[in-house]
């Protein structure tokens, strides 16, 4: 136990002491959130809508003209019908059409509740969130204005995302980047660290000690561990302050997941390690072995449903691809385990086997 | 007791294409300083791989400290210390960081066995707190010779641990290895400098993969078949030539300030008309017998093998 | 050797921010003389031969190569000499042949001139049935006698060379100075770095460098008969022994 203290205070000393490596660990996720909080946080202006208004009473005109004031919107059309919608999007610069029913003041008044419908054309999810936003503000504000004279009164917005009604590419961003930042850091960073002490020959004299071999692997992979749940904490702090994405689901379960992630990542880096003699050949084989078929097979970049079927089944054995389904699930839709069993136990299948190959390749002589 | 044996140990690479060392046998003492000299590529770190439990051999047996190095690796492993030939530290650690951590790593502690590496620690001590890449070479040196000692091992293995090193730190290491093995310690070290040789109990000359020799170095010098003589003139390149196309020399290879040449039958008979023939073209030559050093013992059974 | 002077540097410095690493080197090297460059680890002789070679540029001091200044023609000075060091020497990954076109095409000889020059190469070296082989898989006397060859293959008119025998064995030792001598009397420089003393007693004339300083410099015998002893060994010994730093 104590051997493993000092293995473990050593690869502390290691990461700290390398101010690049410190850098490409903490540096990546900060900056690839922040990068895509900038891309969130644009503010969009003057953005074409039309509005469809069965109502036409006093509450519907007045949501209409604050609706006109802002300088977010500029209404287009005011179409009659709701077939005219799909038209109007089909042709092409509308991004968002606000419906208000029949009836829509006496619903209010009398029933102290009413509804207002938002589509919004998702083919560029971004953009259609953020106009989503802005139109529910418009309304809250609105309500929030009568509240005075009546308390309860509730203004319900059914929001309908076309065309992309998972609103791919916006939310998902983050779990990507877990994703990929936490395998490219466990990946690169394990198989780099033990080649380094092959090849500059600490490993012969580690190799020739009485301490378990294997215990070296777990203690070069402990540090790395705990960084990388530190990483971790750091991308939901961004996300969840930043982003304003909060963690709908369980955290424990996100953190329990995000740990079996790590594990199997590790494992990865792990079998590299076996596989190279030199850390540019740990770092190429980690990039393009890893790095490419994330991004590719994680479907965060690319759908994965427009892929042909072989590509399909080819993501299948991308552990990221699991992760990513499960962290979409349980952060975004706020799911609970029951939702993700099958996610989890295929990752924990391939970390029982990816761990098994190569503890059992783990040369415990040299070559 | 031997405390190192090898019985006819073979290992190869690339599947059996190149050969490493083949058929090699030789044991060492208990508490002596063994040398095993040759040139890059002869197969000394291959040797040394094989009894630190790094390597596993083709075919062949050896035993270190009595245990097997194929079966019983986990006893070597604790009982030996071993100062691979890149051996370089963790250079992003301290001196005293990396003592600490190699002691703890061996289940030792610096101050357990501080009496055996006290001579040699004081020197570094200074620095302690420098990282280990910031050390000149003959401390570094000194600071992985301290971390191969700091768990009193039974048997020491150094590979080449004197290669790049100046002359200066080269006496001072050698000087260390002396007074360690007062202290009882088996040590084989490594080493492409010949001159070195002298320095050893006993020495194995070792080329291509195979013993050329083994011996005390004087046993070995005394085995020098020929009588060796020391040559030298006024323009030493030209008279390297007229030796090498005289027929009455047999070998003649350069030797710092002289040339050292063994003589045919015939030459040996008839030294003066060399002698005289050699005056005719060179100016103050000078030819008398000489003892043979190692490195002429090693090119004598370097071209017999 | 003649008297022409092919390297020649008056008080040349070196400064890393307070450290001097080579401290007001004055010598001249002729022509066709081979040069020993000695002293102890971290003496400095990396750094002035790096200067030499036009890859550094000094601090203080001048020093012309070849004739070419050391501060202004440093593309010059590099057509004009040959490096070949124990570390790096020729791609291991490529053939013997592929080797020599490539280091022969980098210094512009032309096609014809590299086939012809190369051929005779390689019979003089005994290469001639292994040109198609990988260097890699050469012994490594062979890799530095080759690596020595292509060194001085456009005819420099000095070749430096870093530690080129180191851990070679014996005999391919002495065969690689008799590249030396060869190169010497066909009027290449030789400037070379060595840890083996008895090399020091084959050049010309040799220098010790101790702590950036030049401690001595002269032929090996008159530098035996300086310090009353026979060896170089102990001539390196007596100098280096006060040497302050290590590298």
């Amino acid at each position: 136990m104590k051997q493993f203290r000092a293995f473990v205070r050593k690869e502390f000393y290691h990461v700290f002491r390398d101010q690049k490596t410190l850098l490409l660990l903490f540096g990546l996720p900060i900056v690839q959130i922040i990068l895509f909080g900038f891309a969130l946080t644009n503010e969009i202006k003057d953005s074409k809508i039309v509005i469809c208004d069965y109502a036409k009473d006093d509450a519907s005109q007045q949501i209409i003209r604050k609706i006109e004031a802002s300088n977010n919107f500029t209404i287009k059309k005011a179409l009659m019908s709701h077939q005219q919608i799909e038209q109007a999007f089909k042709a092409g610069d509308v991004k968002l059409a606000i419906i208000f029913p029949n009836d829509f003041y006496d619903d209010l008044t009398h029933q102290n509740e009413a509804q207002i419908q938002i589509i919004a054309d998702a083919s560029d999810p971004n953009t259609a969130t953020t106009l989503t936003n802005y139109a529910t503000n418009i309304i809250k504000d609105y309500q929030a204005s009568l509240i005075n004279s009546q308390p309860t009164l509730q203004i319900r917005t059914e929001t309908r995302m076309l065309y992309n009604p998972e609103l791919k590419g916006t939310t998902n961003y983050v779990p990507g980047v877990m994703a990929l930042v936490l395998l490219l850091v466990c990946v690169l960073m394990t198989s780099v660290s033990i080649v380094k002490e092959k090849e500059k020959g600490t490993m012969e004299v580690l190799l020739v000690s009485p301490f378990n071999p294997l215990l070296v692997i777990i203690s070069k992979a402990l540090p790395y561990l705990l960084l990388s749940l530190i990483n971790l904490g750091i991308i939901l702090l961004l996300s969840v302050y930043l982003l304003d994405l909060p963690v709908k689901g369980s955290l424990l379960l996100l953190v329990a997941t995000s740990t079996l992630f790590i594990i199997t990542a590790l494992a990865l880096g792990l079998l590299i390690s076996n596989a190279t003699a030199t850390q540019q050949e740990a770092m190429i084989f980690s990039l393009m072995g890893m790095l490419l078929p994330t991004m590719m097979f994680t479907g965060f970049m690319f759908p994965l449903e427009n892929m042909p079927i072989a590509l399909q089944t080819v993501a299948n054995i991308v552990p990221s691809k699991w992760y990513y389904i499960i962290v979409k699930s349980v952060m975004i839709k706020g799911l609970g385990f029951s939702a993700v069993w099958k996610e989890v136990l295929i990752l924990l299948g391939m970390t029982v086997v990816l761990l098994g190959i190569s503890i059992k390749k783990f040369n415990i002589r040299l070559a | 007791m031997a405390d190192v044996t090898l019985d006819r140990i073979t290992k190869t690479y690339n599947k059996g294409q190149t050969k490493a060392v083949e058929d090699i046998s030789f044991s060492v003492n208990e508490g002596e300083l063994f040398g095993l000299i040759g040139p890059d590529g002869a197969g000394k770190t291959t040797l040394f791989r094989i009894l630190t439990t790094l390597l596993l051999p083709d075919t062949g047996t050896a035993l270190v400290n009595g245990c097997d190095v194929v079966k019983d690796y986990k006893k070597i492993r604790s009982q030996v210390g071993y100062m691979p030939g890149k051996f370089s530290l963790y250079q992003d650690l301290t001196v005293e960081e990396n003592l600490q951590f190699f002691a703890t790593v061996f289940n030792s502690s610096i101050e357990e066995n501080y009496d055996l590496i006290k001579e040699i620690y004081v020197q570094i001590e200074p620095f302690k707190k420098r990282r280990a890449g910031n050390l000149s070479g003959g401390m570094k040196q000194k600071l992985a010779l301290c971390c191969a000692l700091i768990h009193r091992p039974t048997v020491l293995f150094l590979d080449e641990p004197t290669t790049g090193v100046d002359t200066v730190s080269r006496k001072e290491f050698w000087e260390m290895l002396k007074r360690l093995k007062v202290q009882g310690i088996t040590i084989l070290v490594s080493t492409p400098y010949m001159d070195e040789a002298t320095l050893c109990e006993r020495i194995a000359l070792i080329q291509a993969g195979a013993i050329l020799s083994i011996d005390t170095p004087q046993g070995i010098i005394e085995q020098f078949p020929e009588k060796l003589y020391a040559i030298k003139a006024g323009n030493m390149s030209q008279l390297l030539q007229d030796l090498r196309s005289s027929s009455l020399v047999a070998t003649c290879y350069a030797f710092g300030e002289y040339h050292h040449i063994t003589l045919t039958e015939e030459g040996e008979q008839t030294t003066e008309n060399l002698l005289a023939s050699l005056k005719e073209q060179h100016a103050e030559v000078q030819l008398s017998p000489t003892k043979p050093t190692i490195e002429d013992c090693f090119i004598k059974l370097m071209q017999a093998s | 050797m003649t008297d022409e002077v092919v390297i020649s540097t008056h008080q040349l410095t070196k400064r890393f921010g307070d450290f001097v690493a080579a401290d007001q080197i004055t010598f001249d090297v002729y022509k066709g003389e081979i040069f020993g460059f000695l002293g102890a680890n971290g003496a400095g002789k990396t750094t002035a031969m790096r200067m030499l070679c036009g890859l550094s540029t000094p601090s203080s001091g001048e020093a012309t190569i070849a004739g070419f200044d050391v501060y202004k023609e440093t593309e010059k000075i590099k057509k004009n000499i040959g490096y070949m060091s124990q570390k790096f020497s020729l791609y291991e990954d490529l053939t013997v042949l592929e080797n020599i076109r490539f280091f022969g095409g980098i210094y512009g000889l032309s096609d014809r001139q590299i086939k012809e020059k190369s051929e005779a190469l390689i019979n003089q070296l005994g290469l001639a049935s292994h040109g198609h082989k990988l260097v890699g898989s050469l012994p490594l006397g062979w890799k530095q006698k080759l690596a020595f060859s292509v060194a001085i293959f456009h005819d420099p008119k000095i070749v430096f060379l870093d530690e080129p025998t180191g851990g070679v064995d014996p005999v391919t030792r002495r065969q690689f100075w008799d590249l030396i001598y060869a190169a010497s009397d066909e009027g290449i420089t030789v400037f070379v770095t060595t840890h083996y003393m008895d090399e020091a007693e084959y050049c010309n004339r040799i220098s010790m460098m101790v702590d950036g300083k030049i401690k001595a410099l002269d032929a090996p015998i008159t530098l035996k008969q300086q310090f009353n002893t026979t060896s170089m060994d102990d001539v390196f010994f007596e100098l280096a022994r006060g040497a302050q730093r290590g590298d």
